[in-house]
Parts: C-alpha cells; structure tokens; sequence
C-alpha cells in the first residue's frame, strides 16, 4: 500500500523515535521532535508506537492513496481535507483508493504528523527510520516519492483529544552538570525572566529570545567541549539560549544552563516563533515523578482513543463509510 | 570551573544521564582514563545503562530511570572509580594505526602558512612536524564519526580563529589547541584548514560505518595534490587511499 506524494512543504521527513546508542560516534538519536504526537497517531490507528510516521514541520502536502489505507493525523494542527472535505485533527481516517489528502499550513504549532497504518516503509539504517538530515542520513520527502506502508486492520474514525502544548508556557528543567558554571544572580534571573521562542529553529535547535541580557557563564570561552543530550540550553557565545533538539551535536563547547525534562520537550518543540516561554527549575524528585506521570500517560492513550462523532454534512464520501459498524454516528 | 573540583567528579547530566569527569582540561592521562572507565562500563553491561560514550576528558552513561535512581547509578559510578587507578590504566585493546595521505597547504588547505606562521615555524617545517605527529582519537563527536585527535606538539597550541571559515569540505583535516579534527562532513569552522585528505570518517552506505574508534592512532602523511588527485580518482572504497594495522596490545 502507498501514498503517492504530489505536493510536499520543504521539510518534511520521516521519523521514528530514534536511534539510540551511536553517542560514541557521534550520532546523536534524532527521532520525532514531538514524541508524544507519535505516541498520539498509534494509540490512533492501535499500532505500535515505534512505527515511523511523517514529521511535517509547518506545513503539509497533497498525497493520493494508491489502495485503500488508513491514516492518522496528530501534533501541530494543520488544516485537512479528503477529496476537498475538511477531516478532523487529532483523528483517524479511511482513505479510499485514488482519494487525495490535502495538508495545509500549521494552525498552531510546529510539527504535524501524518501516521499510515501499518507505519511508514522506509529504509532502516542503525536500527531506527528517523531521517537525520544534518547527519546527511536520509533526506526531506520530495514530490513524486511514495509513501509505502505496511498492513493494517484496525478501525479508523476514531479521535483522541490532545495534550495541549502548542502555544509555549513553562518547560520544567533540571540543574546539569554545568549548571554552576553560571553564577547564582544569573541563573535567578534566568529563573524568572519571560522569554518567547525567536525565529531561528530547526531539528537541531531552537532560539529563545528575550529583551534583557544575556545569560553567560564564568570562562565560558576556556571550557572542555563535552557531552549534549537533548533538552539541554545551550548559551552561545553571546549568551544567547536555544533548546536543542533531536539532530543536536552530540558533544560542544558552550555551556548549558539547564536541560529541559522529556516530558516537556513536545511543549518546547512545538512553541510557535513568538510563543512565551518560561523556565521553572525542579529537583531531581520532582523530575523523576514527572518523568514517570509522562510514561503513564503515554501508556494510557490508547484506552483514552473514542468514535469521532461528525456531522454527515462533512462526511466527504459517505457511502464508503460502514454506518452500521458503529464506529460513526450519524445522529450523535 | 571552579579550582577546588576534586577529580574523577560524578555529576548528573540532563535526567537520564551521568558523567565521570577526570580533568577539567585536556591532558593525556584524563582521556586514557576517560577511554578506559568507558570501555569498563561498556564491558560491564549493567542492565539499567542504555549507551556510553567517553569525550576528552569524561566519560558519560545514559540510564534508565526507570530502573535506577540518580543516587543509586551515580554511587554505582563512585564505587567502580575506586576499583582501580583509572589515570594509569592501559588504553583499550583492538587498537588500529591509521596512515591517511594528506595534502598540506596548497589551494586545497589554504590555512596551512597562516597555521605555520601562528606556530612560530616555517610551512615547510610545520608540514615536517605535522605530517610525522602520531596522534590518537580522543574522542568522536559533534558530527558523525567525527574524530579529535591530539596531541600535537606545544607549538601547535595555536587559538581557533576569531571568525568562522563558512565552509571546508569533507576530509579537511583542521587544527586548533594542539588537536586536529579531521571532518566527516562539509562544515563551517573556526579551525584552521592546514590538510585536506580523501578519507570518509562516516560511511552510512558500508558495513564499517564508522572506521574508526577512540583510541586509534593516526598518522598524516604528506602527499603530493597529483597524488591525492589520483588516489580519489581510484577511491573506491572511501578510505582515501589509507592503511591500517593493528596496535600490538
């Protein structure tokens, strides 16, 4: 089964959660920016969540099923339509043979995710279907290129209401091990200072503005490069913080101020250009019982996943539907 | 870094990692026991760790929290460093000599008489040095398979440039601090760009995707720009023309 792609915005690339284990070599884990979106888009279509979906970041494409397929639609809202009919965000769809899906632009957010039952066929390299563009592995999904998937048997029209996290807030950070190279007075203001999310992002980073100055650290210039994990703040040399992402360089010489929990990297990742942000410092404990709530809750989307209840009015091809099947209510 | 740091210091890292740290500034026994402490760990497999990886002068663990508390792992990390003197240990066995012709200078390094000059040499004599300097791979990172090897001699502890070079290609072999990096990829680069090589540090289409390790020593060996020239028209196996052998333990 396959997509065939028509139109694609420019950088769209398909994602899993990653390869692990390639630090030593310098290969950082790249993987979806927004987990949890992937999470979201198989609790969706009840597959698993390593399966690789498509990461649109801020805008979509225009794809036709070459067989009748199943698809799932998460993260960033972007406007969508089947054969000209708008379909539901945060949902599962039936797309019958020769239908044309058409994604438009981010609503709110960054990163849409378009999941196909069954996963997204593509090449394993390193135990993982991630794209790691600035690795040079893989590459963005390029009009004309197909979309293949696997074999997929659960029920569509069925939708899951997100966690919101598409309009910034407060990301919650534990202190790191550079953390008290930046001197108390800083790291207070750092604390308490609002800041929005600047133009400068992609995969590998993102820019975090704000009107005060600069955040440095004490000899910043004489520190040791060493090890990145995602999430971690780096300072650059103006003291300028950007939040690193999935394709960030695994090791580097500017200092990081604080890393940004797992659990809130899907907020910081989707915080539009412009968005606030603020950092809130938590102890390890209060980190630990967070990090375990974000399991559980991923844990539990699937059992939170209901019937998609829908006017018939916006139902693009009605008679293709199982009415009977109860899946879609026409009188709800 | 504050001067009363005692070392090997454990620290967190981010909430799923932890880092052994043994100098705060590049030396030869930190990065011996920062190898050795990882490759210990490695050979260790503790249930809980998920990957390590050992930069200049640390050694780091990723760790299911899950599984482990950020106390218990970092004094599982304290108690292993008291196993043994880490600054004296040897380095790890299944070592490889690399020997990669190399062009210094000409239009294909053009930083290599700025690079002399900073080092207080002339180019021939630093190409002399350069070309006869066997260094080790410190550490791999910031891009795939992207090694930093050291150390070169004190007069080569030349500072990066102020402004970056927008682009040097891939196989540049760059120097700064008494290190090189010898490039994975086209990059923009505050080092300056002393050789150029034709060897593929990341090779994502071959079984050995990444050839080398930390720990290897390698050897650039000056070439002519015609030899470079014919060892790339007849690369095709990505290794630019280089040999390797074993290290005897």
């Amino acid at each position: 089964m396959s997509l065939i792609v028509y139109r694609i915005g420019p950088s769209c690339t398909i994602q899993d959660q990653g390869r692990v284990g390639y630090l030593d070599q310098g290969l950082s884990r790249s993987g979806a920016a927004d987990i949890l979106a992937l999470h979201e888009g198989a609790a969706l279509l009840g597959q698993s969540p390593d399966l690789a979906a498509l990461e649109m970041a801020g805008m979509g494409g225009e794809f036709e099923a070459t067989q009748n397929m199943h698809i799932a639609l998460t993260g960033a809202r972007m406007q969508a339509s089947i054969d000209g009919g708008p379909v539901s965000w945060n949902a599962s769809h039936q797309l019958a043979a020769g239908q044309r899906l058409v994604i438009g632009a981010a609503v709110q957010g960054n990163y849409g995710y378009l999941h196909l039952g069954g996963g997204i066929e593509a090449k394993v390299f390193l135990g993982s279907r991630s794209a790691h563009l600035t690795a040079r592995i893989g590459r963005a999904v390029q009009q004309g290129d197909t979309l293949t998937c696997g074999l997929h048997t659960g029920k569509t029209g069925l939708k899951l209401m997100p966690a919101d996290r598409f309009a910034g807030g407060e990301l919650r950070v534990v202190a790191s091990f550079q953390t008290t190279l930046f001197d108390q007075a800083t790291l207070d203001r750092f604390a308490a200072n609002a800041f929005r999310r600047g133009t400068r992002a992609n995969r590998m980073g993102m820019q975090v503005d704000s009107d005060g100055g600069g955040f440095a650290a004490s000899g910043q210039l004489n520190i040791l490069s060493e090890v990145i994990t995602p999430g971690d703040i780096q300072m650059t040399g103006a003291g300028d913080p950007f939040i690193l992402l999935p394709e960030c360089q695994t090791t580097g010489g500017y200092p990081r101020i604080a890393t940004v929990l797992p659990c809130d990297m899907p907020r910081a990742a989707q915080t539009p250009a412009g968005g606030p942000i603020r950092f809130k410092f938590v102890s390890m404990d209060e980190a630990s019982a967070l990090h375990t709530g974000f399991l559980s809750d991923l844990a539990r989307l699937p059992s939170r996943v209901e019937p998609l209840v829908r006017d018939p009015h916006d139902i693009p091809d009605l008679l293709s539907y199982q009415l009977i099947g109860g899946v879609i209510s026409a009188t709800d | 870094m504050a001067r009363d740091l005692q070392f090997p210091l454990v620290r967190t890292v981010g909430f799923d990692g932890a880092l052994v740290t043994f100098a705060d500034r590049m030396s030869e026994n930190a990065n011996r026991a920062a190898l050795a402490f990882r490759s210990e760990v490695d050979h260790l497999q503790w249930d809980e760790v998920t990957e390590s990886s050992a930069s200049l002068g640390s050694t780091f663990v990723r760790f299911d929290t899950q599984r482990v508390s950020h106390q218990q792992m970092l004094e599982k990390l304290q108690h292993l460093i008291g196993q043994k003197d880490w600054y004296n240990t040897p380095l790890p066995s299944g070592r490889k000599l690399w020997r990669v012709p190399t062009v210094y200078g000409t239009d294909l390094a053009p930083q290599l008489d700025d690079a002399a000059a900073a080092a207080g040499l002339t180019p021939e004599e630093a190409i002399r040095r350069l070309g006869q300097s066997r260094v080790r791979v410190l550490t791999i990172g910031f891009a795939p398979g992207q090694p930093y090897l050291g150390p070169l001699g004190p007069e080569f502890n030349i500072p990066r440039l102020p402004s970056l070079t927008p682009m040097v290609p891939e196989g540049a072999l760059v120097l700064a601090i008494s290190q090189f990096v010898l490039f994975s990829g086209p990059t923009p680069t505050g080092w300056r760009h002393v050789g150029q090589t034709a060897f593929r540090c990341f090779r994502p289409e071959r079984a050995d995707t990444f050839p080398l390790r930390p720990g290897d020593e390698l050897v650039f060996t000056p070439v002519s720009r015609e030899e470079l020239q014919h060892i790339r028209a007849n690369n095709t196996d990505n290794t630019g023309g280089a040999t390797c052998e074993e290290i005897a333990p």
